[in-house]
């Protein structure tokens, strides 16, 4: 423990110690590849975290599954037998009890429940329940806390969306992989502590942007880097045609060479800092196509995540890049897989998305337990909202759409100091409301912090006269669900 | 610590003087002063410490205790009657003094739960002196008047040119400092035509500056710069960003939206130099003159910029009360640098604005013709959102000349329009559109001036009214602030949309009012006031930094040195084009979509709408200048983003500039550049193939003056280098010419593809992009 506190004060220290120093960096060697820190601030003005980290982590890194467009929790975690039997009935409304809708439901005149088109089995050790759309994720439920009573404020993605990741519906405030990367800073000097992946699954999608990895008012350092497949992962990273290693090499000399006279002329110690930048981007050409390179990955590695691993773009490549860019020392790997909303043909779409997510998903925490890294990376997957108990449109029991539902909707976490094989909090018979230990979306990014060993209440950023943090003014930690 | 520290800094090889050199500065600032000053010593203290329960928010307010107000804090206190929180000149009585010098942690301010910092020993010794002295309390500077001081007295009075160099020169000589040199010509007209229009000096240019001995020839470049259209463009950047101007309507689908005529009216009302009150009410109450002009209504576009939603099912009246609260917000921001924001939901925490004042504030926005959601994505009927105007081709050619508008399609573009009745405004309980409090009218906060119902109306039109009366304490300042960050990298009040409590101080108050005054007196003449700043000593120094002034002044506060800024996202694509010769002097219109990496707006999008998929623009079209690049706001262009420019998503008064890697690898790898060094080499080797000759004119182009010996000796033996290697590989110089959409002439593949190469050297030197 002490070990470990120790470790963190030092790379914050470093960080810190740097900054200042970017202010009186004149006389130093240059070019010196010892400095730790690629994406470190030039700016002397960032604010001065204390005492980081709040007490000893649990969790280094966090690689964050969304499942964009809000799966049902009825059709994943959440099961409801009794909706089966009312199918075609009415939500009473003393169950709806005055809960906003949707403009896309609001018109409606009756609610007619419906029930999973999918089956329920309970599996492991916990017992917990899981769709028979997910045989992969069924067999980890053991390695998993299936939260089942996540509850927010929104009722439309955009808004949800940017609450999820930010804590707060509107406003540009930094995203949730931008405070980490605020916070702790990068393991990696290559790489960008903050990643974001992207895919889209065939189901009826709601776009993503980059707005939800903004670093806001937090230094652009912070802002999350979005990878892309094909030969280009990061955005001008590839080198122009004609232009081979030794050439660029060739390049980056003769700049650091005019720019080091420069520095003699006029002692700026942003040109240091950028004679430095230049070097570090030199670097990350490699670093970077090395870790999307597959070539080299195994026969039991492709098959754990399937075939669909090696082709670019997809869910399954982005996972078990997510497991590289971690092992590398990414702080916060942050996927988004597109597809989810479901507002109708619900079983046939769910089918697909499924099929998309299930063994990856699963291969990513099997995966990251047999290299002993599931201890200190926080796996989590879950969307943005839940969907009704009653059917959105015309009701078939094989054919049904559910609308957007704030209430109740479920997610899992796993390691990071997460306990393993619980089912945590209850919801009603009808699936509708909470019925006992409510997780906020405030207490769970407070909790995701929490791992991370910093306290979401001092976790804070001066903007606008005022010190804002992840969580608001909100959010507890829900310590239940710690190890 | 300290040892892991030291080691680092062994590993690292810094030096250790270094190293004293920080600690030495850190020590200049934490000399207690003689005299304590409420405002500049104190106040900071006790808003970012204590006002968060004793101060202006009522409901928050602890103990029935207030310290931002002295009679409050004067009295006996509500649980004990016999203690005061101050007792002026006796520390030993006050109860505050107690409270933050006690060990106990249970009595401990600010409390241990609040998580707040304690107080450094550094504050205590500064309240403990302040109370010795009387506890006086100050009114808060924004809040006063500005006024102009009499020039105060300087020691090196050959120095100065305008009244602006007097007060920077004082300041410098108190701290020990004294000014640089002015700046060598070459370097200096660089920076003026990049700060007054965004475009290079070409080389011919500058050697007639450098051979004009005239005693005034640095005035008439001014004049001239001042003069040529693309200061407008320069201007434009600016208010864009605080205007949150963008070319889609943001949130989920962020489909299109034909906002654009409004940007190409500002651009024209920068170069027209309207009176800075004109440009203003136009802008907010444009519609609601007598008589309004198409032109005064397309103005008021400016409060119609927000984001507007475009998501099927959203509840109408909880997106028509975020685009008030948006209206609202950027009034505080950007007009008063106020942060009334924060009153949105409860009363303020560190300045006086209670939250009745934020929706009185609230209620000059809250009575325009629109609705929350008005179409989900679709045709051209929903590139402008109710209220709007169309633009006819005949109103392009007669009144509205400045817009550049094209084709014969039909024009629309969102303005203000208020509603025949009023609608009423009520407080909204914890800023939720759905719970309503008391009625309010519309006022403006008290604490700033007062709104005398009698002389103003009370709409949009009546609060631009009081924005320009000459009691609005901050009108003025806030403005004359954000050019002078424009201009010297830094506010003089840093936090540029923050002049409360929380705000930073002003770093040469004197300085501050007196060009808020000076502006006031000049009839709001912009122009006029980008003038004095460009012309003064202070702006001509040059940019050296030595070893002593890195240590006095490593912010660059007291300006002895001249700021040396990387230039902003937009100006780093002008500086390509300009340099190349490639770039389309165009002015206005539609915005453009130059080459991007593909596939980021597919991955991104819903699927629906004209912008799912990004159809880069072709022809001339690609070199325009970077203030004309198409901003989806989910979206945003990434190279721009990477160099700190705005996403557009809410008003933005200041941007980073920080200086990473991803910006090393934009240019390094970005086709634009590769497409100008081709475009430059090409050219240059047109007129000869002498390598040194070919690059002196390329460095004469790109940084803007002669190289020196050594210089050219790196560059001409790089170039030497890269043709011997390509001669080797001559398929890569191929490969090397074939980028981007310019046709070269010349027929030499070797010979042109490493004068490229020598070209992007130049081009990643740092002095390319930075204010030197």
């Amino acid at each position: 423990m002490e070990k470990e506190l120790l470790e963190h004060s030092l790379g914050f220290n470093r960080r810190k110690f740097l900054s200042r120093m970017s202010i009186g960096l004149g006389s130093a060697a240059l070019g010196s590849l010892l400095i730790p820190d690629l994406f470190s601030s030039s700016s002397p003005e960032e604010a001065i975290l204390q005492g980081l980290p709040h007490f000893a982590p649990k969790a280094k890194r966090v690689i964050y599954l969304f499942q964009n467009g809000a799966p049902s929790q009825l059709e994943t975690f959440d099961y409801k037998p009794l909706l089966n039997k009312m199918v075609g009935q009415n939500l009473p409304e003393s169950i709806r009890n005055g809960q906003r809708l949707t403009g896309m439901t609001a018109n409606q005149t009756t609610f007619p429940l419906v029930g999973s088109y999918f089956g329920f089995k309970q599996y492991g050790n916990s017992g917990a329940w899981v769709s028979d759309l997910f045989p992969h994720m069924s067999k980890i439920v053991d390695d998993i806390c299936i939260v089942k009573t996540m509850h927010t404020e929104a009722i439309n993605h955009d808004p949800a969306l940017t609450f999820f990741q930010s804590g707060a519906q509107q406003g540009n405030r930094p995203s949730i992989g931008s405070w980490v990367s605020y916070g702790l800073g990068t393991e990696n000097s290559n790489l960008p502590a903050f990643c974001v992946l992207l895919s889209r699954g065939k189901g009826n999608g709601q776009g993503v942007y980059s707005k939800l990895w903004t670093n806001g008012f937090l230094d652009s350092v912070h802002q999350g880097v979005q990878f892309s497949s094909g030969e280009n992962p990061i955005l001008y990273l590839q080198d122009p045609d004609g232009m081979d290693r030794n050439t660029r090499r060739k390049m980056v000399d003769q700049i650091a060479a005019l720019n080091e006279m420069e520095l003699k002329n006029f002692g700026d110690p942003e040109t240091a800092a950028k004679i430095s930048q230049y070097e570090m981007a030199y670097r990350m050409q490699t670093a970077v196509p090395e870790i999307m390179d597959t070539s080299r990955e195994s026969e039991d590695i492709i098959k754990l995540y399937g075939a669909d691993c090696l082709v670019p773009g997809t869910y399954a490549a982005n996972c078990l890049l997510a497991r590289k860019l971690s092992e590398s020392g990414v702080r916060f790997v942050q996927l988004y897989h597109q597809g989810w909303d479901q507002h109708g043909n619900l079983p046939n779409e769910m089918k697909g998305q499924a099929l998309d997510v299930d063994r990856p998903s699963a291969a990513l925490i099997t995966d990251l337990k047999q290299r002993g890294l599931l201890d200190e990376t926080l796996v989590i997957w879950g969307g943005e909202f839940g969907r009704t108990n009653y059917c959105q449109g015309k009701i078939a029991p094989e054919n049904y759409g559910r609308d957007h539902h704030p209430r109740c909707f479920s997610i899992w976490m796993a390691g990071g100091g997460i306990r393993p094989g619980m089912v945590y909090g209850e919801t009603d018979e009808l699936g509708y409301n909470i019925v006992q230990n409510p997780v906020h979306v405030h207490d769970f990014q407070a909790t995701v912090l929490h791992q991370l060993g910093l306290d979401h209440e001092k976790l804070t950023y001066k903007f606008q006269g005022r010190r804002y943090r992840l969580t608001d003014l909100y959010g507890s930690v829900v310590k239940d669900i710690i190890a | 610590m300290k040892k892991i520290i030291g080691l680092l800094i062994l590993g690292a090889g810094i030096s250790v003087a270094l190293l004293n050199a920080c600690s030495n500065a850190a020590m200049a600032d934490t000399a207690i002063p003689d005299v304590i000053s409420y405002n500049y010593d104190v106040r900071p203290i006790l808003s970012d410490k204590c006002y968060n329960c004793h101060g202006p928010d009522a409901r928050k307010r602890e103990a029935g205790l207030r310290l931002d107000i002295a009679s409050e804090a004067y009295k006996a206190l509500q649980e004990h009657p016999q203690k005061h929180a101050l007792v002026p000149g006796k520390p030993e009585a006050s109860e505050l003094f107690a409270r933050i010098t006690t060990t106990d942690t249970s009595l401990l301010m600010p409390k241990v739960s609040s998580k707040l910092p304690r107080l450094s020993e550094h504050e205590v010794a500064i309240l403990k002196k302040w109370i010795e002295q009387g506890a006086k309390y100050e009114p808060h500077w924004a809040f006063v008047v500005p006024q102009k001081a009499p020039l105060p007295a300087v020691n090196e009075k050959s120095w100065p040119v305008n009244e602006i160099d007097y007060f920077i020169l004082s300041k410098m000589e108190r701290q020990g400092l004294s000014p640089n040199e002015e700046a060598d010509k070459e370097r200096l007209l660089k920076r003026v035509c990049m700060d007054l229009t965004g475009i290079l000096p070409t080389p011919e240019q500058t050697a007639a500056f450098v051979n004009d001995a005239s005693a005034n020839a640095y005035e008439q470049q001014v004049d001239r710069l001042l003069q040529l259209p693309q200061f407008g463009e320069k201007m434009a950047i600016g208010w864009m960003d605080l205007a949150r101007f963008a070319d889609s309507h943001g949130f989920q689908d962020d489909s299109y939206r034909s906002q654009w005529p409004w940007r190409d009216w500002v651009i024209d009302a920068f170069n027209r130099n309207m009176r800075y009150d004109t440009f203003i009410t136009w802008q907010l109450a444009g519609d609601l003159l007598p008589n309004a002009t198409k032109e005064q209504q397309l103005a008021s576009g400016f409060n119609r910029n927000h984001k507007i939603t475009e998501e099927g099912g959203v509840i109408d009246e909880e997106y028509r009360v975020q685009y008030v609260t948006d209206r609202t917000n950027t009034f505080g921001r950007a007009m008063l640098a106020m942060t009334v924001e924060c009153a949105k939901c409860h009363d303020h925490k560190y300045d006086p604005f209670s939250q009745k004042n934020y929706y009185q504030l609230y209620a000059f926005f809250n009575n325009v013709k629109e609705v929350g959601l008005e179409s989900t994505v679709g045709g051209p009927e929903t590139y402008a959102k109710n209220p709007r105007m169309t633009i006819t081709n005949e109103e392009v050619q007669k009144t509205l000349r400045f817009i550049n508008k094209k084709d014969t399609g039909k024009l629309e573009v969102s303005v203000m329009a208020d509603r025949d009745t009023s609608r009423k405004t009520f407080l909204l309980i914890r800023g939720n559109y759905d719970t309503p409090g008391e009625e309010v009218r519309a006022a403006t906060p008290p604490v700033v001036l007062p709104f005398d119902s009698a002389r103003w109306k009370r709409n949009r039109l009546g609060l631009a009214q009081w924005m320009f009366d000459e009691k609005n304490p901050l009108t003025a300042r806030v403005f004359v602030n954000r050019i002078w960050q424009e201009f010297f990298g830094r506010g003089i009040v840093k936090t540029a949309s923050d002049f409360g409590m929380q705000g930073d101080l002003p770093s040469n108050p004197p300085l501050l009012d007196w060009l808020a005054a000076d502006f006031q007196q000049h009839g709001w003449d912009m122009k006029r006031l980008i003038r004095q700043l460009v012309l003064s000593a202070t702006y001509r120094q040059s940019g050296k930094i030595s070893a002593e002034k890195l240590k006095k002044d490593p912010l660059n506060i007291y300006l002895s040195y001249a700021p040396r800024a990387r230039f902003p996202a937009e100006l780093v694509r002008d500086i390509l084009l300009s340099s190349s010769g490639l770039l389309n002097t165009e002015i206005g219109g539609p915005s453009v979509k130059p080459l991007q990496p593909p596939g980021l707006w597919e991955l991104a999008t819903s699927g629906r709408g004209i912008l799912k998929k990004y159809v880069q623009d072709t022809g001339k079209l690609l070199y325009r200048r970077g203030l004309y690049t198409f901003i989806k706001r989910t979206v945003p262009p990434p190279s721009m983003m990477i160099f700190d420019a705005s996403n557009r998503d809410e008003c933005q008064t200041s941007r980073y500039r920080t200086n990473t890697p991803l910006q090393a690898l934009v240019m390094l790898n970005d086709p634009t550049m590769i497409e100008a060094s081709k475009a430059l080499a090409d050219r240059l080797l047109q007129r000869g193939t002498n390598p040194t000759q070919v690059i002196t004119s390329a460095f004469q182009r790109i940084i803007c003056r002669t190289p020196d010996a050594k210089e050219k000796e790196v560059l001409v033996s790089y170039w030497e280098q890269a043709v011997a290697e390509l001669k080797k590989n001559p398929e890569n110089a191929r490969k090397i010419i074939s980028v981007g959409n310019y046709q070269a002439v010349t027929k030499d593949t070797i010979l042109l593809a490493a004068a490229m190469q020598a070209i992007q050297v130049m081009y990643n030197m740092q002095e390319a992009i930075t204010k030197t």
